[in-house]
């Protein structure tokens, strides 16, 4: 159980996936304009981020090795998330209209979030069971939601101070995530993960 | 002459980091040195310019509705080609690389490519295109990759001309540094176009 807690809090907050391990760097600069479309683009990936990693530790385990064709893992995973996140944006047109509304604009950008496939492939390659599996890619992605949600909120204020026309846009957007990695990398060291 | 065109747009007018930013993670992720940058850009270019021949092949013969699986699909496959041969004959550079080989796919310059030029134009101007984007890119990742060597460790291509014994600022070779001095560099790149445009 102890584990399960240290991964978590290991995942949130020392590799957090944004600011240590480069992942999901494109949403991160590109849906952070305002605090609300954010959480909405957090909670978009945390929902299709734990269902992908699900979905392909299974197609891994019960296809993919069984058949020995574990070389065709890229190609398999990101065919079966472009698929989920069709679906997904189907079901919920059809189920839920208000959470389709929060949520559906942001669906088709989520395929090309590297970090829904990058995290399918690095629990695949830490070779986890599926619980453990889980509870990593659902830490994972409340790191990426904290993230996100902490750094849009620096940006509206951002809009209010005066910045050098050179550093209008994205270099002082990417200065401040900078800074931000900096404060997060006092975490480093905190805990040892037990797997 | 057109081919021409197509190919040197990538390095300055189009370049897919400074000016278009796109494709940040492996841009950010992999370039704390130099050789590790041109190496990730190379290993992308190869990508891009597989794919852009094929799918400009393939443009009348995928149907308009299931084309962006289409594009992933052969996109995909040399992405697995690529990351399977370096596996085998550079598995030093592969471990450095690690996830970002099979993130190649989700690199949003490749899927642009293919969507935004190679369905629309021949073979050989497709290659010129990838070709130009893609040593466009990884020029960029080098010089990403040599500003935070140099700073971080004092050398440059491994070749070291800062003494081992005088300290260096470590941030730059760290996480945090690739933010800042990606953003520092897309400030020059926008401080230069400023001053031709005035």
């Amino acid at each position: 159980m102890t584990g399960y807690i240290l991964v978590f809090i290991s995942a949130i907050l020392v590799n957090n996936i944004v600011f240590a391990q480069f992942l999901g760097i494109c949403p991160f600069l590109g849906v952070s304009n305002k605090v609300s479309t954010s959480v909405g683009m957090g909670a978009a990936v945390l929902f299709v981020m734990t269902l992908a990693t699900t979905v392909t530790h299974i197609l891994y385990k019960a296809v993919l090795t069984k058949l020995h064709i574990e070389f065709m893992q890229t190609v398999a995973y990101i065919l079966v998330i472009a698929a989920l996140v069709q679906m997904v944006e189907i079901i919920l047109k059809k189920v839920s209209r208000p959470l389709y509304q929060a949520l559906g604009v942001f669906l088709p950008l989520i395929t090309t979030n590297c970090a829904v496939l990058g995290v399918a492939i690095l629990v695949t390659q830490k070779n986890y069971e599926l619980l453990q599996s889980v509870v990593y890619t659902i830490a994972t992605a409340l790191g990426f939601f904290l993230a996100l949600v902490i750094f849009a909120g620096i940006r509206e204020r951002l809009e209010l101070y005066e910045i050098p026309e050179a550093m209008k846009g994205a270099p002082i957007a990417l200065v401040t995530a900078g800074l931000l990695a900096l404060a997060f990398m006092g975490f480093t060291g905190l805990i040892a993960v037990p797997w | 002459m057109r081919v021409w065109n197509e190919f040197i747009k990538g390095f300055i007018k189009e370049n897919p980091t400074f000016v278009l930013l796109l494709g940040m993670c492996p841009t950010l992720g992999t370039t704390t040195s130099a050789i590790n940058g041109m190496s990730m850009g190379l290993a992308a270019t190869v990508v891009l310019i597989c794919s852009n021949a094929v799918i400009s092949l393939l443009k009348n013969v995928i149907p308009d509705k299931v084309r962006i699986p289409g594009f992933i699909v052969v996109i995909a496959s040399f992405v697995t080609v690529v990351d399977l041969s370096m596996q085998a004959y550079l598995p030093d550079l592969y471990e450095t690389l690690g996830l970002f080989i099979p993130l190649i796919v989700v690199n949003c310059i490749i899927l642009g490519r293919a969507e935004a030029f190679a369905s629309k134009n021949g073979v050989l101007l497709s290659i010129a295109d990838g070709l130009g984007i893609g040593l466009g890119f990884t020029m960029s990742l080098t010089i990403l990759g040599s500003v935070r060597e140099i700073l971080g460790n004092g050398s440059v291509f491994g070749f070291q001309f800062i003494p081992e014994n005088i300290d260096k600022v470590l941030l730059f070779i760290m996480p945090p540094g690739a933010f800042i001095a990606l953003g520092f560099l897309i400030a020059l790149v926008n401080h230069i176009k400023n001053r031709k445009a005035a």
